[in-house]
């Protein structure tokens, strides 16, 4: 059972296998989509606070909380790839980083939607909001580290070495940008202070963020594939089938 | 040590002799941490420039500013680092030597505080003058630029260490290390206005220290690991 | 030096550089008093053959055995025992002649006092520029300096890049006397040079890079190399 398993390690034989098995999560994707928001946007109840504006949070938080955990699952595979010198784990990681960071800049532009209605700014420098913002750079820094690398394997090892030290710092800086938002006077804006939760809020958050994550698995499995193919593209099993030599 | 080799160095030696190659090599193109402290005080002046010079505006935003001209000037002397090594074949060296390669760095990035952190931290004061900083907050300033800049080096080692050798090296290498900088700016700037404010700097500067032992412990492993890469 | 019976052994060596494999299955056995040339044209890996020696590069497979020690093992103990010269001369312009070889000597471990740097720098014929920074230096006189730890060393396995580049005929001569006092005493050298040089010794052995390059259509089953992962 556990040869089974590894074999799937190899980019060759992973690549059937995300063929396979992409489409069904973005039906779960959508599935699960529709159920939160039909709840965040029909069932759960108007604040009086804020109006119906608040319900952009159903978008805003599951996107944010997608952001720092595709991070946390990026530096991990960048860190595999480093340490064990397998291939597929590297390219996990750049199949990752552009969704990670479609979510991060996600929320922060859902933040910005929030903060036009409530407050009259486009941007309030709330300590979540800073933090995406940071995240968000710290997602264009791998990329652009592994862009501007032509060797594929250090451009690998290098994510990894970056993936990791930014995955270490994410903590530091996100209590240091919390501490340093309730020190400065001003502030008392603060998006994630969200209306008293009524749990059937929460639970239209967490149905979003499944679907985000059912999606982001879909999209990084297709992704995947395209990073297999044009690394591996010389190898025997992607050449033209009259050409193989088996 | 193995007694049958003649000549053996000691690592204590080793160490000590590349320090002095580093400081040696500093001063005799002290031009270079000149320019450093000249794009300092430019960049401070800027501000002021930029937004008036209200007193009590000035007063509010001193710290900061001083705080992120230190930042950038930190990182414009980052490809002294590794770069020349890196284009003689110094680097190769380096990385061949039976110091250990973590070691190396943990020594160049002190010579770049000693010839860019000092400095850094003895100009940073006067500066703050212009902002009209009472003694307090400047001795907290110079204090916190003295504690963070080695943060700086050491942190910048890891950035500089990964893009040895590519093309628009310079802006990457502020693009990968600004970010996780900034924690250093916050407790710095921090710092100085608590100065101001009457509350005391201790919690930040404690917490800076802290910061610097944990990066003193991770980034010379990470930037070696990051070396081999490099030159691999 | 080395004993008679020391024997360093290249086992199935392979190197990607980029997306390209130069070379695979790359086999050789090297005894102690040993004089190898690598041969092979442009871009068939021979600076990345010494690279991957001297620990520099990671070989996509295969490894090395010093002494029936597999030096990714005991590094430490390799690295004691080779001295790498490659294509950078390791010389900083600031420096005077004399700091740059003491500072390269004692960053590898092994320390010399200044008469002893003197001595062989002015047997190199650096002697009037002892006194220069080394920014003032031809390239010749600079790749002397970087040389010259072949004459101050103990170690007994030298990976000279090029080692000939730049240098004029007399100091040509004169690191080919150097290299073959060092091969007799029982010392190994390996080196690569495009210039046609003649070293005397008694073993002398060629390493033909080209004869593990692989033709361009057998590269398709080779990538992927280190194993399946």
């Amino acid at each position: 059972m556990q040869l089974n398993w590894f074999k799937y390690a190899a980019p060759a034989s992973f690549f059937p296998l995300a063929g396979k098995i992409y489409p069904w999560f973005y039906v779960l994707a959508a599935i699960l989509a529709i159920a939160g928001m039909y709840i965040g946007f029909f069932v759960a109840p108007t604040d009086f606070q804020q109006g119906e504006a608040y319900r952009i949070i159903f978008i805003h938080v599951p996107a944010a909380w997608m952001s720092m955990f595709l991070y946390l699952v990026m530096a991990f595979y960048a860190s595999l790839g480093f340490i064990f010198n397998t291939r597929l784990s590297s390219m996990m990681a750049r199949a990752i980083a552009p969704t990670g960071a479609m979510f991060t800049f996600l929320a922060l532009w859902t933040g910005s939607m929030w903060g036009r209605p409530m407050w009259g700014a486009y941007w309030v420098w709330d300590a979540r909001l800073t933090s995406e913002l940071i995240l968000l750079f710290l997602y264009i820094g791998f990329m652009a580290l592994q862009a501007a690398i032509d060797d594929p394997r250090r451009g690998d090892k290098a994510g990894g070495v970056l993936a990791l030290v930014g995955a270490i710092n994410v903590p530091i800086i996100y209590f240091s940008v919390k501490w340093w938002n309730t020190l400065h006077q001003g502030s008392s804006i603060n998006l994630t202070r969200a209306p008293s939760m009524a749990s059937i809020m929460l639970w239209g958050m967490l149905l979003m963020a499944l679907s985000f994550w059912m999606y982001s698995i879909a999209v990084i499995l297709s992704r995947v594939q395209c990073v297999i193919v044009e690394r591996e593209r010389r190898a025997a099993w992607l050449q033209p089938i009259d050409q193989q030599s088996t | 040590m193995n007694p049958a080799i003649h000549n053996q160095s000691s690592s204590f030696a080793m160490a000590i002799a590349l320090l002095r190659r580093d400081l040696l090599l500093v001063y005799r193109r002290r031009s270079d941490a000149v320019t450093v402290l000249v794009f300092f005080s430019i960049v401070v002046s800027l501000f002021p420039l930029g937004v008036g010079a209200d007193p009590s505006m000035l007063r509010l935003i001193g710290g900061g500013v001083v705080w992120v001209a230190a930042l950038l000037s930190a990182m414009l002397s980052l490809p002294r680092l590794f770069s020349s090594d890196f284009a003689d074949g110094t680097l190769e060296q380096l990385v061949l030597s039976p110091q250990p390669l973590a070691l190396t760095v943990g020594i160049k990035c002190l010579a770049h505080w000693v010839s860019t952190g000092i400095p850094l931290a003895l100009m940073a004061p006067l500066l703050g003058l212009q902002f009209g900083l009472d003694s307090d907050a400047l001795w907290v300033l110079s204090l916190g630029v003295l504690v963070g800049t080695p943060i700086l080096s050491l942190i910048g080692a890891v950035g500089t260490a990964l893009t040895l050798g590519l093309r628009g090296g310079n802006l990457l290498v502020a693009l990968l290390v600004l970010p996780l900088n900034i924690p250093v700016l916050i407790l710095g700037a921090g710092a100085v206005d608590a100065a101001q404010s009457g509350l005391g700097a201790g919690a930040h500067l404690s917490l800076l220290g802290a910061l610097l032992i944990m990066t003193l412990i991770g980034a010379p492993f990470a930037a070696a690991a990051a070396l081999r890469i490099s030159l691999d | 030096m080395l004993k008679a019976t020391d024997l360093l052994q290249l086992n199935n060596l392979a190197c990607v550089k980029g997306e390209r494999l130069l070379f695979s299955r790359l086999s050789f056995e090297i005894p102690a008093g040993s004089l190898v040339r690598v041969i092979g044209a442009n871009g068939t890996g021979k600076t990345s053959l010494l690279r991957i020696m001297a620990g520099l590069s990671e070989p996509a497979a295969g490894e090395i055995v010093w002494n029936s020690q597999h030096t990714r093992l005991s590094r430490s103990e390799f690295l004691q025992d080779i001295l790498y010269i490659g294509h950078g001369s390791a010389i900083k312009d600031e420096l005077l002649p004399a700091e740059n070889l003491m500072a390269n000597c004692t960053i590898q471990g092994e320390a010399f006092s200044e008469p002893e740097v003197h001595a062989v720098l002015e047997e190199l014929g650096l002697g009037e520029r002892l006194d220069v920074e080394s920014l003032s230096l031809s390239a010749g006189q600079r790749r002397r300096i970087a040389l010259a730890r072949l004459w101050l060393t103990q170690r007994p396995l030298w990976l000279l890049d090029e080692p000939f580049n730049a240098l004029d005929a007399k100091s040509v001569e004169q690191l080919c006397l150097q290299i073959s006092r060092h091969v007799r005493e029982g010392g190994i050298c390996l080196y690569t040079t495009h210039q046609s040089v003649d070293i005397a010794s008694d073993r002398q052995l060629t390493l033909p890079l080209d004869a593990f390059c692989q033709p361009a259509k057998a590269q398709s089953e080779h990538s992927g190399l280190n194993g399946l992962i």
